[in-house]
């Protein structure tokens, strides 16, 4: 397996009246050829300012990118040009957003926004380009594709919008899919059956896909690894199977005992005591000392590194960093952000 | 679509057979006698209800009013009280040049509004933004009247460029309606920037961006077609009251248009003229409206189907 994507140390903050308050503080991981590979972790921890820093896609807001590389096929992102980035934008690395309905144009018809990124990126002419919409949105799945080409994205449901989200994103056969909480907005049964299509798309055209949810559940069933986020930083990373049997980090283990399981009675869901701490006030240490039923002196004084472990496992935690004395610690740098 | 349109239209009626029954009722609530008007000052008092007899004006207002629409209905505005020529001729030499003069205003002011609206958005907070700001608000203060006399004693008497009134030739048309269109154009460029940087902000254009599509393709393609309902309305409206003519415009260049017809007729308390000419302003600005509803329809599919 070669790494496909590549995030190193990556810093993106929001600027707003002379405060600068950086929200992704240090990520990095990598994710393979034709893996699928989850992040996680609870709202505001900055998961979607990672994707939309990989797309370089912060314009319109106050976010920049202050340090760090994004590496695919070896070359740095973070370094092309804007044009040079359209052309890997929607074509050899594409995304789907959140919320169907108001991620599509509500004033173009379907057929003309999907029609755009293939004319653009295939160079086809406009009614091979029509042939082409028309085929890929029966590939996912939607039924009289011809007509829903004429119709608008409100004469649709939300699962069917995502279905075209996902066409337009699948169109031009991109080697990365982010999909940034691609089911949050659905009901369950359409939940199901975009993930079944999104493992599909694996299956038939090996897409590397990064899925950023923070429903645990979704990550078991699709993704092969999950990266665990906490107020800016990975605290853990590690194969699907194995950091649900055997979490590292307390963050993870109270995620995954927070998750519902079904056919247990439980009286009450666990929820993780305390709250996130704010991006503008963090405090020293360790992010997740405040809510951690483990904590010791030394997880508010200091904070932890990302330590890969010899069992190919990550994390960053007081409890395992003394005995993995002779681990590699993975980005040093991460402790010095502020 | 084209069903909704007839709709439309037969829903109109009643509306304007209240317009018309309120103007003309309020019409001949205005105090001032037109036949004493018209027999002159020397005029016996017999003489003038001869011609009040003459005029119909003695019967009761209900009565005159059904006179007055049944003889609407076969296309008889009546005739001018002042110059006894038929009300439809008047109009025919006043509408042409007040329809030419609002289309003239309206087109450039559109035509400008959005390009220095769209350009501001573009560059917000940089140096284009503010010359759009600064050009928009001059145009929303300076009154049109004053614009108007300042081009006459500049492009007209300094210069001699353009005529200072009168329409003779297209020159005549320069002035009036780069005095008339200069408000409207800088309430487009101001509505255009505040929509258009409203819909840069949302979801779908991070969707396109993510597609690689370029600046352009974004504004142009993208994000103008839904600004441009905001635009629509107020252009709309602007439209709806230049073409009642603009009386102040049209008096400062001596511009026979509408507007001034109306002007005119006032003083001389000259009823047909006046009430068949409200009626005509109602009625224009209620198809400006129905039209503007229509374009809705072509920028907002959401609109086409109920
Ligand atoms: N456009 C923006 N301007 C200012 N701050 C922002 C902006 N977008 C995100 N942030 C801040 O960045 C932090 C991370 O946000 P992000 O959207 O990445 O969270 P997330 O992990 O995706 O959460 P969620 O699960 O709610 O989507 C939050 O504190 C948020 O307030
Ligand atoms: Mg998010």
């Amino acid at each position: 397996m070669t790494g496909l994507l590549e995030v190193n140390n990556l810093k993106t903050a929001f600027i707003s009246d002379d405060k600068t308050t950086q929200v992704v503080r240090g990520v990095s991981f990598a994710v393979n050829k034709g893996e699928i590979v989850g992040i996680v972790g609870e709202s505001g921890c900055g998961k979607s300012v990672t994707s939309l820093s990989i797309m370089r896609l912060l314009k319109g807001t106050s976010g920049t990118i202050q340090d760090g590389e994004v590496r695919f096929h070896d070359q740095n992102l973070l370094d092309l040009s804007e044009q040079k980035m359209r052309k890997i934008r929607g074509n050899s690395m594409s995304m789907i957003f959140q919320d169907p309905m108001t991620s599509l144009n509500p004033v173009l018809k379907i057929g003309r926004q999907l029609m755009q990124g293939i004319m653009l990126h295939l160079k086809y002419p406009k009614e091979k380009a029509r042939k082409y919409a028309v085929s890929m949105l029966e590939s996912v799945g939607i039924p009289r594709a011809e007509s829903i080409m004429n119709e608008y994205p409100h004469q649709l449901s939300g699962g069917m919008n995502q279905r075209v989200m996902i066409a337009m994103a699948m169109s031009c056969n991109p080697e990365l899919l982010i999909a940034d909480e691609p089911t949050t907005a659905l009901d369950v049964t359409i939940q199901a059956q975009i993930l079944e299509l999104m493992k599909e798309l694996r299956e038939k055209q090996n897409t590397t896909i990064l899925m950023i949810t923070h429903d645990l559940g979704v990550v078991s069933e699709v993704c092969d690894r999950v990266i665990v986020m906490y107020a800016g930083r990975v605290v853990e990373e590690g194969k699907t199977a194995e950091v649900f049997e055997n979490p590292k980090h307390p963050y993870t283990e109270g995620l995954i005992k927070s998750m519902p399981k079904i056919g247990q009675k439980q009286s009450r869901l666990y929820a993780i005591p305390g709250q996130v701490p704010d991006p503008a006030n963090m405090p020293k240490g360790c992010k997740f000392a405040a809510r951690c039923p483990h904590v010791m002196d030394i997880c508010t004084e200091k904070e932890p590194d990302l330590i890969k472990d010899e069992e190919g496992r990550k994390h960053r935690c007081w409890l395992y960093q003394g005995e993995y004395e002779g681990g590699e610690k993975v980005d040093v740098k991460s402790s010095t952000g502020n | 679509m084209g069903r909704y349109i007839i709709k439309r239209i037969i829903g109109l009626i009643p509306l304007l057979l209240a317009v018309s029954f309120l103007i003309f009722i309020f019409i001949h609530l205005i105090p001032g006698d037109p036949a004493r008007l018209m027999a002159g000052k020397d005029a016996t008092n017999d003489e003038v209800e001869a011609l009040r007899t003459y005029l119909g004006l003695d019967k009761p207002i209900l009565e005159q009013y059904f006179i007055y629409m049944k003889e609407l209905f076969q296309g008889d505005l009546g005739h001018s009280l002042r110059s006894n020529a038929p009300v439809t001729q008047l109009f025919g030499e006043r509408f042409l040049p007040s329809l030419q003069l609002s289309i003239l205003s309206i087109g450039w002011a559109m035509l400008i509004g959005i390009l220095l609206g769209v350009i501001s958005a573009v560059f917000r907070g940089r140096w284009p933004d503010y010359f759009g700001t600064i050009t928009a608000i001059s145009g929303i203060s300076v009154p049109n009247f004053w614009l108007g006399l300042v081009m006459i004693q500049l492009f007209a008497v300094q210069f001699n460029i353009f005529p200072a009134g009168g329409i003779e030739t297209w020159k005549g048309y320069v002035l009036p309606s780069f005095a008339l269109g200069a408000g409207i154009m800088a309430m487009i460029t101001r509505f255009t920037r505040s929509s258009l940087v409203q819909t840069l902000q949302e979801d779908f254009i991070r969707t396109a961006r993510s597609r690689g599509l370029g600046e352009r393709a974004i504004i142009f393609g993208h994000a103008l077609k839904k600004s441009m309902i905001t635009v629509l309305t107020i252009a709309g409206l602007q439209f709806g009251f230049l073409l009642g003519g603009s009386i102040v415009v049209e008096t400062v260049f001596s511009f026979p248009g509408m507007g001034r017809l109306l002007i005119d007729s006032i003083q001389f308390r000259d009823y047909p003229v006046v009430q068949s000419l409200l009626l005509i302003f109602s009625l224009e600005f209620i198809l400006v409206n129905l039209i503007v509803d229509i374009l809705y329809g072509f920028f907002n599919p959401k609109i086409r189907y109920n």
